[in-house]
């Protein structure tokens, strides 16, 4: 104990001199220096227990999607950076951003050798969409036109008019309105294609899943609660073919046991370093972790209907409440400095993103000004005696407790109000109460990104009446100003004009943007070095053992 | 028991040994007699038949005061209560007023365990933290000795069908998850929305009973057939008596020591429910709620975890203290002579 | 002695059924809903929820939903979990992991509880004693989610004695380490119940006789004192088996054991009635039988306890 404490004492130096190369090196390339890896050995990786059976449209949590994500393979996928690139597809074509033509690349095969047609992903889609298959993800295909018939309730249609196929690698999409990010969403698990043997039995199927992606799961691969191991597909030709002899998951229900067995070796990825480890990461692993900002952010919704937050007084208390938040502090020192305070609503690793918006100010800690504003509040309707502002969050998950009571007691000391967590036991409760708009405070929130797009942080949660608006937020100019940004000629185009609808955001701050999520990854003494993509997921198929 | 039995010798009258008798001795023998004492030996031999008996905790009593380990335990739970009634003649930091600017700090004059991750005072939240967590203790431990003593005693002592009842019972309530029942309990309109020390009290007692019934009922199953439990029967004493007057307090052994350590896991359980988010509120300060969230930091600031531990830990050494102490006084054979 | 095996083997039928209402209704009252959890905060179509919610008939009011949890259970279908596994598959992995290490732990819990319960009731007051006490106390006041956490650092990866977690199988050599942060705190009150059973009887009328008689210290101890201390730890350790099988959600989370702990806490916060109305009805029935065998236990340590 006393040598290893020493030791530890004498290694902090040296290694926060690492600890910037190792981040500077993480996000260019990552594959210098690491050249002559074992490309027949396999790796092992930290994983949990997949919340539903393995189904490209049923898969939305990230427990099914690391595993989904590699055995299968739809039109495209992103790279490390969140930019596009095509596996499947030859082309896909629009003129007006409301039709699609897409083709296939000929000669592509499932991995068990059956082709892959303009078949498999129209009828994969409708399946993925129709209501009667309640399949989790359906609402990925709610632009695409006869949404709405398939999914309407107890319908039993099961094709949406605007998907065609053509021939056998070409077909066309129509969607109800002109959406110029459509292309970006293409490669998201809900999009991918199914063989047509799955149809028989999707149940046995979600089980033991037969794929188109750089890797296949191994028979009886699929431990539930243990292990799932992956071995690599050699029928697959896209660009992220596997540079390991294959990937094992190893089960885990919290990262902090993961943690210790990355420490001794008997693990060798783990993407999410846990609370108590954020302190001594960078000492723990010396030159075999990253650090880097993902497609995700920390947000407290204020939902519009509270009363004390209606109408001029409650903007004005919005603000005020926003400024008198000291993100950098709370990163400091309860993250130990692995985050970034958010400057707008986006995520800064997704093309577009600019961190100079007008009235951003709002969004930093200004504890003069923050009284100013809660005082004029007041004078317009005043703060009611003795009520307590609170921050309603589910805890259990770890993590949430410690900075949502940071931010109370700052909240409480600038503004002289009471302020404190409101700790739910569980999330489903949490939901119930955000759902069923009974918050009696403020909320927990944020986002992670399902596709690397400013829009997909902006409509999903600000919409009038979008599926995650939770705080019911509604502005005719915002709404006015994503529908133009999605009939934009270009991605480019339209993320000009997502940036102004982020302005009127800054102004009404129907959520407070807290700070962008950071992944803290490490790896083991048996691989070398591990690069992690725009959504902080590893690249497992990059890995390669020593 | 001895009360009721008379002398039946007069022992004021000399007896001469059987062997001796019809002899006669030829020795002159010099008498040397003690002069007469002031009072008479019967004045202080003779039982005062009129007054009350000792009875065993009377007696109990008279052995517990003289032992130091009953009065340094009691000395210390003194101490204990005085902190958890009057916290602020021990601490003159406010407990809540918290910064980040002092988060994780070392300790310095005025502070001297340091701060907590938030930046609170780590020995004022020590000393504001006794009240709720001994209150948690103490009323979860009587309450389940109350609750599970009864059930235990009855359905050990009558068998049969109170048995059958009473234990399975306990079974049924010894499988519910505590957190499933905790939980429920949180959300009842009663509790909802003034949660305090009584809500937490209440889950734990209904989740903890069965323990203590099933200790008391081995316990009672034990001694229930004893001797002295069948000679008090024939002296007439009902049944009802014979188990509060001579099977419990016989049985107690067990339960003390259960009981003692219990105090001590429910204050932990405490911490673990706060944890949850199912316990106590966070404006109330208790050594659980500290300990738990101090979890993270272990390897870092060990020194956080550390205090209120070692808080919890005198108090629950002379909670057992003081149980050893009554266990001893209760039982006679056990008595140092 | 046989039909009071069998009366107590009739009385499971009630207990089960009691059991399995109450929990099931605790589920049922759990605030928050189940399916709004299944979608993580995104979105989710109103049909798609409505057809999950006719799925795990979570439309229904709480009295035909248990209607017809045991109507699929004469038929042994335990239900599903919500992510579409037979939850009798799901049980029947993670049980024999719980048993294995239940069994481990209370192992640890007879043989050292005692040993040390012996020692320190005999010598009384001594340095031994006084040593057990004080370690007991850093058990009981340090809490599970600490202990098991420092442990695992110290000696599975500092010292790298041990696999700092359990592997899939579960094997015996890697729940060691698990099974002793698992027996620590019950450890404690065997060695206390030992203690002071022991003290007790230490100075009784038979052991006096046993003494006069000329036995060995060892043979008046290990037979006259211990079998007639032992009806108070029997009592608790037939206890604390039932709270082991019932899993150990902190240390099980900890050492990452895919056991029935973890597997009961997921699904409480998820509000999945069917794992945990099967999990409760396995466990009362492993009281149950645990009870019987402690009572039986009861009447072979103290002759003059009999049953009929």
């Amino acid at each position: 104990m006393r040598f290893s404490r020493t030791s530890k004492a004498l290694g902090v130096a040296a290694v926060l001199a690492m600890s910037l190369t190792a981040c500077g090196g993480s996000t260019g390339g990552g594959n210098t220096g690491t050249a002559g890896g074992n490309t027949s050995k396999a790796i092992t990786a930290n994983g949990t227990e997949p919340q539903n059976p393995l189904l490209p449209a049923n898969t939305n949590e990230v427990g099914g999607g690391r595993v989904m994500d590699l055995i299968f393979s739809g039109l495209v996928s992103y790279d490390a950076k969140g930019a596009i690139q095509n596996e499947l597809a030859q082309s896909i074509e629009t003129k007006d951003s409301q039709h699609y033509t897409i083709k296939l690349k000929s000669g592509e095969t499932f991995s068990d050798g059956t082709p892959i047609t303009a078949k498999n992903f129209v009828d994969a889609w409708n399946f993925g969409a129709a209501a009667k298959n309640a399949q989790l993800n359906s609402y990925f295909f709610e632009s695409i036109k006869g949404y709405d018939k398939v999914s309407a309730e107890k319908s039993t249609l099961d094709k949406m008019e605007g998907l065609k196929v053509v021939d056998d690698t070409t077909f066309t999409v129509d969607l109800a309105q002109p959406e110029s990010d459509f292309p970006l969403r293409l490669g998201y698990t809900a999009f991918y294609p199914l063989p047509e043997s799955a149809y028989k039995d999707i149940k046995a199927f979600g089980e033991n899943p037969v794929g188109d992606g750089p890797y296949k799961l191994a028979a009886g691969g699929w431990k539930h609660d243990t292990s799932i191991t992956l071995i690599p597909n050699d029928k697959y030709n896209g660009p992220r073919k596997a540079k390991n002899g294959g990937v094992t998951f190893t089960l885990y229900s919290s990262p902090d046991a993961a943690y210790t067995d990355v420490q001794s070796d008997n693990l060798d990825v783990l993407d999410q370093v846990p609370p108590s480890g954020l302190q001594n990461f960078k000492t723990d692993f010396k030159g075999r972790f990253v650090n880097q900002p993902y497609a995700g952010n920390a947000t407290m919704t204020i939902p519009s209907y509270l009363p004390e937050f209606k109408g001029e007084a409650g903007q004005m208390r919005r603000q005020a409440i926003s400024m008198s938040i000291n993100r950098q502090q709370i990163i400091d020192k309860i993250f130990y400095g692995n985050k970034k305070p958010a400057v707008d609503f986006t995520s800064p690793v997704l093309d577009g993103y600019d961190a100079n918006l007008a009235g951003n100010d709002v969004l930093k800690y200004n504890p003069t000004k923050a009284k100013e504003l809660w005082a004029a509040a007041d004078k317009i309707s005043p703060w009611p005696a003795g009520k307590v502002f609170t921050i309603t969050s589910n805890i259990d998950g770890a993590g949430n407790k410690e900075y949502i009571t940071a931010m109370a007691n700052q909240i409480a000391t600038t503004l002289g109000i009471k302020a404190q967590l409101n700790p739910i036991a569980t999330f489903k409760q949490s939901r119930d109460l955000i759902n069923s708009k009974k918050l009696t405070g403020a909320s927990r929130a944020g986002w992670q990104a399902d596709y690397p797009s400013l829009y997909n942080f902006l409509g999903p949660l600000y919409g009038t009446g979008a599926g995650s608006n939770d705080g019911d937020y509604s502005s005719a100019a915002f709404d006015a100003k994503l529908k133009e940004g999605l009939s934009a000629k270009t991605v480019e185009d339209g993320n000009k004009i997502f940036n102004q609808a982020q302005e009127i955001l800054l102004k009404d701050l129907p959520v407070v943007p807290l700070w962008y999520q950071a992944v803290q990854g490490v790896w083991s003494n048996n691989v070398n070095t591990v690069e992690f993509g725009w959504n902080g997921v590893p690249l497992y198929y990059n890995i390669t053992a020593k | 028991m001895s009360e009721k039995l008379t002398p039946e010798t007069d022992l004021t009258k000399p007896v001469t040994p059987v062997s001796r008798q019809g002899k006669t001795s030829s020795r002159v023998i010099e008498h040397f007699v003690a002069p007469l004492e002031e009072t008479p030996l019967a004045a202080i031999d003779n039982v005062d038949e009129t007054a009350a008996p000792l009875s065993l905790w009377a007696d109990a009593w008279r052995n517990l005061r003289r032992q130091p380990l009953f009065i340094i335990s009691a000395l210390l739970i003194v101490l204990v209560l005085v902190v958890a009634f009057v916290p602020h003649l021990f601490a003159s930091v406010d407990p809540t007023s918290c910064t980040l600017n002092d988060s994780s700090e070392g300790a310095r004059a005025g502070h001297p365990f340091g701060f907590t991750l938030q930046g609170c005072d780590v020995y004022s939240r020590m000393i504001y933290g006794t009240r709720a967590s001994l209150l948690v203790g103490v009323l979860t431990t009587l309450g389940v000795l109350v609750v599970g003593g009864t059930m235990g005693a009855l359905a050990g002592y009558y068998g049969g069908w109170i048995d059958t009842v009473l234990a399975r019972l306990a079974d049924i309530f010894f499988a519910l998850p505590l957190i499933l029942g905790a939980i429920v309990m949180m959300q009842l309109p009663a509790f909802r929305d003034n949660r305090s020390v009584w809500t937490v009290v209440i889950t734990l007692v209904i989740f903890g009973w069965p323990q203590i019934a099933r200790i008391t009922r081995g316990a009672v199953i034990e001694n229930r057939n004893a001797d002295f439990v069948t000679a008090s029967k024939a002296l007439g004493l009902s049944r009802f008596n014979a188990l509060v007057r001579h099977v419990i307090p016989n049985s107690l052994a067990p339960i003390i020591v259960v009981a003692s350590i219990s105090l001590g896991t429910f204050i932990v359980a405490e911490a673990t429910l706060s944890f949850l988010g199912i316990g106590l509120p966070d404006t109330v300060m208790s050594w659980g709620n500290d300990i738990a969230a101090a979890q993270p930091q272990v390897r870092n600031n060990p020194g956080v975890l550390l205090w209120p531990a070692a808080a919890l830990s005198v108090t629950v050494l002379s909670f057992i203290m003081l149980g050893d102490a009554l266990r001893d006084a209760l039982d006679p054979k056990a008595r140092k002579r | 002695m046989v039909m009071f095996t069998l009366r107590r083997f009739l009385q499971l039928i009630p207990v089960f059924f009691g059991a399995t209402l109450l929990v099931y209704f605790l589920v049922f009252a759990t605030p928050g809903d189940p399916i709004a959890a299944l979608s993580g905060g995104k979105p989710m179509a109103p049909a798609v929820e409505a057809a999950l919610r006719a799925q795990y008939n979570l439309d229904q009011p709480f009295w035909i939903q248990y209607g017809l949890y045991l109507k699929n259970l004469v038929t042994l279908n335990l239900g599903q979990t919500f992510s579409g596994q037979d939850v009798s598959a799901v049980i029947g992995r993670a049980y024999p992991v719980t048993a294995r290490l239940a069994i481990m732990a209370l192992s640890i819990e007879a043989i050292f509880g005692v040993l040390f319960g012996v020692i320190a009731g005999l010598r009384k007051g001594k340095l031994f004693d006084g040593t057990v006490l004080v370690a007991s106390l850093v058990v009981i006041a340090v809490p599970t989610f600490v202990l098991g956490f420092v442990l695992q650092l110290v000696v599975g990866v500092q010292l790298g004695w041990a696999r700092p977690t359990v592997s899939g199988a579960a094997p015996w050599n890697e729940l060691l380490l698990p099974a002793i942060v698992l027996g620590l705190v019950s450890l404690a009150y065997v060695i206390r119940l030992t203690r002071a059973s022991i003290s007790e009887n230490m100075n009784a009328d038979y052991v006096r006789t046993a003494t006069a008689k000329g036995l060995s210290r060892t043979r008046v101890v290990v037979v006259h004192i211990l079998r007639n201390s032992l009806i108070p730890v029997v009592t608790f350790l037939g206890a604390d088996l039932g709270a082991l099988m019932g899993g150990a959600i902190v240390t099980e989370g900890i050492f990452n054991v895919p056991g029935i702990g973890n597997l009961l806490y997921k699904a409480i916060l998820k509000g999945e009635s069917a794992t945990v109305v099967a999990v409760v009805g396995i466990l009362v029935i492993v009281f149950v039988v645990a009870n019987l065998v402690v009572d039986l236990l009861y009447a072979w340590l103290d002759p003059r306890i009999r049953y009929v």
